[in-house]
């Protein structure tokens, strides 16, 4: 009776992928007046809420609150679907034919590295705002690139470090298999040694595609492991979570590090099951007055009912910091070379009501203070989005990565 | 302690068991798959955004009318079986005559649609929805902690597809169906209405798909790509077990579970691929599936 050819059925299945959004084409007036800042994200897939309507927003407000001081200001956005040829496809559009100067966001570490080096040939500017890896700092860093924001090193070393200290020594790791996944849990692995705790063991779970994770639960509690510590991102950190509360893991006294959580993946899980985690933020929009302005300004803009997190204020704060540069040497020589735009970027110190005051670093890291949080329980949280509470505040010489260790070529030491 | 191949013994029974619970999963959408396709012989694509709505319609109905767990577990299937209905009477009952393809296509084409108004309207980290207080907790097997939800779903999926295939297997409408499905032509012929049947079919092989979805709601991340993270292994179950055959789909959804848990204890990294690795075994050697009638 099947008439249908399994071949046709797998195709299509093979070929799901591809259908996605086409990238948003700009008009095509320009002006060499203009500066024109190309937001390249995650719009439709798993990192849509840590960037998305929020990112879009955010650099919204930020182009809005620089006002006009002698240029015109123009966003573009696209969706690289978390791909790097289709990232990287995008944002040669837009440096060659599209005249854009800045590509923004950069969520998923693969795209970053694809988009950072292509900046570097064009001569553009690429800030990655929602990007993990440290290589981007490391040794893939150049002169066309600044990491906003947060890196795998910082996490691994705020939250791992908190962690070993509270009394976890023995970890047992899941681990998303891929470069990410891998980075997070070496760096983090390496701190835990370093504060004479111990490595029990590992397994890494197929990325993407895993959506139950029990079975790697119950590896890591035959483990007798004290802590268990997830280096995996997004959709696969709330269902890890989820079952581990499932599973009663924490009941019998197992710690869980969560070492990439973002406040939406909070608002995803609920704080009845989130309760207790610990993590590393760079923002949080409940620190003072000036942060919950920016949060309070974003949400108006974006209508979103989703918490502003830190990748969202990395968007605000970049843009506002490179316009700021733009309009110091001019518009014509920012156009005319993103590297040196950049090297003027690093010169100026950093202020903005996200991130307070700030530097930019010789590899192109930008310097703020990290903080350790903890998630409120039910009972604690008193109103919408109201998370987290700060442990502790990490300066930002101590979260980062020392210049000397990243093996970035441009910094001689 | 006992190991077997270097694992410890009870560690390799809990694998086996958390297998079978996943197995649950699978058995249950393949389950609705198959049903439809056997009717309808339309390969439904949509099924991974219909398991998705199950489990949104539970946390609809628990945030914005109050009704918990117990009450989605009913509601939810036939709410969104009506929606199945829908999509059967305006669109895919005008395809029956064309290629198989076209059918394929344009479920497809709805799944992907409903993922993005669901995406559009609740992002993409998903919702909370936590397990029924009643089901909370876990029993200690002696060989590991077994949550007693993880046992609930065991039962009640392998209950669930007992059902359906009684229904199929022992009922006089499912003697109808079957015979409608070999020839549609005679029994029309003999007085029942064939389009309807096909209508209702779609319908209650949706509803399947949103019962697994409830199910999968306090277990799984609540999010528009839950269904299709799922479902790509599910095409796979329902091609092994041989396309449009009840209890292929079934013996194979469970059967798999336990292969993937076990891959997940010997070979974590590969424990996405060992299906397909099975799927192609089993095309190579037996191409209508381990159950299916060539």
């Amino acid at each position: 009776m099947s008439q249908i050819h399994r071949r046709g059925l797998l195709g299509a299945a093979a070929a799901a992928p591809l259908l996605g959004a086409l990238p948003h084409r700009p008009a095509r007036a320009q002006a060499a007046n203009t500066i024109r800042i190309g937001l390249l994200s995650d719009f439709s897939g798993p990192f849509r809420d840590l960037n998305g309507p929020n990112s879009i927003a955010a650099t919204r407000l930020a182009i809005q609150e620089f006002g006009n001081r002698g240029f015109n200001v123009e966003m573009v956005q696209a969706d690289h679907q978390n791909r790097p040829d289709v990232g990287v496809n995008i944002a040669r559009q837009w440096f060659d034919r599209d005249n854009v100067d800045m590509v923004l966001n950069l969520a998923a570490s693969s795209v970053a590295l694809a988009v950072s080096e292509l900046a570097r040939e064009r001569n553009k500017v690429a800030i990655a705002t929602s990007t993990a890896t440290s290589d981007l700092t490391g040794r893939a860093c150049n002169a066309n690139t600044i990491h906003w924001v947060y890196d795998t090193y910082m996490l691994a070393k705020v939250s791992g470090l908190a962690t070993v200290r509270a009394g976890g020594q023995n970890w047992f790791f899941i681990t998303a298999d891929y470069a990410f996944g891998h980075a997070l849990e070496r760096d983090t692995a390496n701190f835990v040694r370093q504060a004479g705790g111990r490595v029990l063991g590992q397994v890494r779970h197929p990325f993407p595609g895993t959506t139950d994770f029990s079975s790697f639960i119950v590896q890591a509690q035959a483990s007798r492991a004290q802590v268990i510590g997830l280096a995996n991102a997004g959709a696969d950190t709330i269902n890890s979570i989820k079952q581990i509360g499932e599973f009663g893991v924490t009941r019998r006294g197992i710690r869980v590090a969560s070492l990439l959580l973002f406040i939406t993946d909070v608002h995803a899980l609920g704080l009845q099951t989130a309760q207790g985690l610990v993590c590393a933020n760079t923002f949080y929009w409940d620190l003072n007055d000036r942060t919950r302005r920016v949060a309070q300004r974003v949400l108006q803009l974006s209508g979103a009912d989703m918490p502003v997190a830190m990748s969202h204020a990395g968007d605000y704060s970049a843009t506002l910091h490179y316009l700021k540069t733009v309009a110091d040497m001019g518009v014509a020589a920012a156009k005319a070379s993103g590297r040196d735009v950049v090297a003027r970027m690093k010169r100026m110190p950093t202020s903005d009501d996200a991130f307070g005051e700030g530097t930019i670093r010789e590899d192109g890291r930008k310097m703020h203070p990290a903080y350790l949080c903890e998630v409120k329980s039910p009972a604690e949280s008193r109103g919408r989005f109201d998370y987290y509470k700060v442990l502790q505040t990490v300066t930002p010489e101590e979260a980062f990565r020392p210049l000397s260790e990243g093996a970035c070529p441009m910094v001689r030491t | 302690m006992d190991e077997i191949f270097g694992i410890p013994a009870p560690l390799l029974f809990g694998q086996l068991l958390l297998g079978l619970i996943n197995g649950a999963f699978y058995a249950l959408l393949s389950l609705g798959l198959a049903v439809i396709f056997g009717m309808l012989n339309v390969i439904n694509f949509t099924h991974g955004a219909q398991f998705m709505m199950g489990a949104f319609v539970a946390w609809m109905l628990l945030n914005w009318a109050g009704l918990g767990y117990w009450w989605a577990l009913l509601l939810a299937p036939v709410l969104v079986g009506l929606t199945g209905v829908l999509i059967e009477r305006t669109m895919i009952s005008r395809l029956y005559k064309l290629d198989h393809l076209y059918g394929l296509l344009l479920t497809f084409g709805v799944g992907l649609v409903i993922e993005g108004v669901f995406r559009n309207e609740f992002g993409s980290s998903g919702m909370p929805y936590r397990i029924p207080a009643e089901l909370q907790g876990s029993w200690d097997l002696g060989f590991m902690f077994m949550p007693i939800y993880r046992g609930w779903v065991v039962v009640v999926a392998i209950v669930m597809c007992l059902a359906t295939w009684l229904v199929i297997e022992k009922t006089k409408i499912g003697s109808y169906l079957r015979a409608a499905t070999e020839n549609p032509a005679l029994v029309q012929a003999f007085g029942i209405n064939v389009p309807r049947m096909m209508t209702l079919t779609y319908g209650a092989g949706v509803a399947l798909a949103a019962f697994a979805g409830v199910l999968a709601a306090p277990i799984y991340s609540v999010n528009p790509q839950m269904g299709a993270n799922l479902i790509i292994i599910v095409f796979a179950v329902v091609v092994i077990g041989g396309m449009g055959s009840i209890l292929g789909s079934v013996v194979t959804g469970f059967a798999l579970g336990v292969i993937e848990g076990l891959t997940k204890v010997f070979w974590p990294e590969a424990s996405s691929t060992v299906i397909f690795v099975v799927m192609a075994i089993v095309l190579l050697t037996r191409p209508a599936g381990l159950f299916g009638r060539a």
